[in-house]
């Protein structure tokens, strides 16, 4: 159990961190989505004591994580695979922070295995770790202690598909066991497939949180025409609700139908007509990309945002 | 990282996890024993230790080969060994410090323990334990030299430095290794630890001896402002008690302030 409550973290004229509440809860994954400078990491580096908050607070099963005894035995924390001793081993790596815990030295073997990295790999020097094995090195870090609770900003970053399969099913399996998993992403189809809960975060404020279905059941219909301007005037015209959405896209408030059938009576022939599921979930997260977006996006290439 | 690493073993599991034991709190010589690991596991670390030993080696080699035997004494030998030594044991001492923020291992380290003051003490517990031992190796390596001195040249080795001065001298050194500490805590950076500890070492005692010559006052009171200046009467017997008291107020400036200024930035700052 994560609870956030009220959490600010200014910096001179800066507010990383604006007024942000929710709760990660057990048995749950919950996705932390925003796009890159929303105020994700900071908000997780808050939650486990390494910047201190301006005011509000971050308990992790119900104490302050700087009161945990042993908070690597309660708490899984990535943060940053790259921020190792390029000088390490993997192996080493673990056993370092086994021995912190007070682990048993087989404890870094059984994580070894349980991230599959061989042998031969956990040898090496994390200098020549790629992203995906620094990830899988940190996933392994952060299972070390057995904990309930697992705070990893980005773990998808850098892993192949079969990576991200494999640490959903990880993910699915940590929460289904009782544990609470809070992860972060800027990627919408990432934490579509993994998340139960979504909190979506902008410019440092939540712009929205819910369940993944309660979020994605708010859509409509979604209606695509070449010319999307007179398609969403014939919509209007027609009396219904709609607009214009990214990349030639137009969503009405209405059934599929009803859309369907004021196109044809205007004599526009759609190219696509289907349930928005999740498309609002999408506008409002493309709506929060565009703003802090530095190189501009060509209309058509933001839907596949997941193809890392 | 092939495909067949993918699927999880259906295995039946609880659907609630079992009740969370309680944890004893980290105990601190867990702490300095892993600090300890973390000194040797790395090859700069490594290195730096494998240099002492064999730094001490070469210089008590290079006075038996290059000294005039028949006027050799342990004095000669341990000052020798002692050159190499004064130079690298801060550097280490400030590398156990800064590395953990050049190499972003920090972010580990206090999520593990979030205490960074138990941190930070157990790694100044690691390294005056190192630099008493890497002290020890080389007093000892000056020893053997001035015994194969005395064989070499016939006649009984000369001791001609007492115990005391001895214990003086390892002082000074680990003064010395603690301002490359006091560095590394407050830059936390490798680079500006280092280069602070050589404009420290280097640059001051130019200034300072500039200024002694220039300025009478300051050439007469030098020793209570100037660590340098107060550490030269250590490598000789007679210590007055006006001398401690300069030494002790030098350090006091030099390494004690700094030291707390930078524990407490250490302590508030963001770990990034």
């Amino acid at each position: 159990m994560i609870e956030i409550q009220s959490l600010t973290k200014r910096y001179r004229d800066f507010t990383a961190v604006d007024d942000v509440t929710f709760t990660a809860r057990p048995g749950r994954v919950t996705g932390f989505l925003g796009p890159n400078g929303a105020g994700k990491t900071t908000s997780m580096r808050v939650m486990v004591g390494l910047t201190p908050p301006t005011s509000g607070s971050a308990l992790i099963l119900d104490r302050a994580f700087t009161d945990l005894p042993n908070p690597g035995r309660e708490v899984g924390v990535l943060l940053d695979a790259s921020a190792q001793h390029a000088g390490r081993t993997g192996r080493e790596v673990l056993t370092i922070a086994a021995r912190t815990m007070g682990l048993p030295r087989q404890r870094v073997d059984e994580m070894l295995d349980r991230v599959s990295l061989t042998e031969h790999e956990a040898g090496r020097r994390v200098r020549n770790y790629s992203l995906g094995m620094r990830q899988r090195l940190g996933i392994a870090a952060a299972l070390l202690g057995d904990p309930s609770v697992l705070i990893l900003d980005e773990p998808a970053n850098g892993l192949d598909p079969a990576g991200i399969r494999w640490m959903r099913d990880l993910l699915r399996e940590f929460a289904d066991d009782g544990g609470t998993v809070l992860l972060s992403s800027h990627l919408l189809h990432e934490i579509e497939v993994i998340a139960d809960d979504i909190v979506v975060i902008g410019n440092g404020r939540v712009v929205a949180q819910g369940t993944k279905d309660e979020l994605l059941a708010a859509g409509g219909t979604l209606v695509r025409a070449a010319d999307p301007a007179a398609l969403l005037a014939a919509l209007q015209a027609a009396g219904l609700k709609a607009r214009a959405g990214a990349a030639g896209v137009v969503l009405a408030e209405a059934e599929l139908p009803v859309v369907g059938r004021a196109a044809f009576d205007a004599g526009i022939a759609l190219t696509e007509l289907r349930a928005a599921d999740g498309a609002g979930l999408e506008e409002m997260f493309l709506a929060l990309t565009a703003e802090s977006q530095r190189d501009h996006l060509s209309p058509g290439s933001t839907s596949n945002g997941a193809a890392a | 990282m092939s495909a067949t690493t993918v699927t999880s073993q259906p295995t039946a599991r609880p659907a609630v996890r079992r009740e969370r034991a309680v944890h004893a709190p980290i105990p601190f010589r867990r702490l300095v024993s892993v600090e300890w690991r973390k000194m040797f596991d790395t090859r700069s670390g490594f290195w730096l230790l494998v240099a002492i030993a064999a730094l001490a080696v070469i210089a008590t080699g290079a006075t038996l080969v290059f000294g005039n035997r028949d006027n050799l004494g342990y004095g000669s030998f341990a000052s020798a060994v002692g050159v190499p030594i004064t130079v690298i044991l801060p550097v280490l001492g400030a590398l156990s410090v800064s590395s953990e923020w050049g190499q972003r291992t920090a972010l580990t380290t206090f999520t593990l323990v979030p205490s960074r003051g138990r941190v930070i003490a157990a790694k100044l517990v690691t390294v005056v334990t190192v630099g008493l031992a890497s002290l020890v190796v080389a007093l000892a390596a000056g020893a053997v030299g001035n015994l194969l001195n005395g064989a070499i040249i016939g006649h009984a080795p000369l001791w001609d430095v007492s115990w005391r001065t001895i214990l003086q001298i390892v002082l000074v050194d680990q003064i010395g290794m603690l301002m490359g500490f006091m560095l590394g805590v407050l830059f936390r950076s490798s680079p500006g630890a280092i280069v602070g500890y050589f404009v420290y070492a280097l640059v001051l005692p130019g200034v300072s001896g500039a200024l002694a010559s220039a300025q009478q006052w300051w050439a007469d009171h030098a020793a209570w402002f100037d660590l340098r200046t107060a550490s030269i009467p250590l490598y000789d017997s007679g210590v007055t008690g006006q001398e401690w008291a300069q030494l002790g107020v030098a350090t006091l400036i030099w390494l004690v302030l700094p030291l707390a200024i930078g524990l407490r930035m250490l302590m508030r700052s963001e770990v990034k």
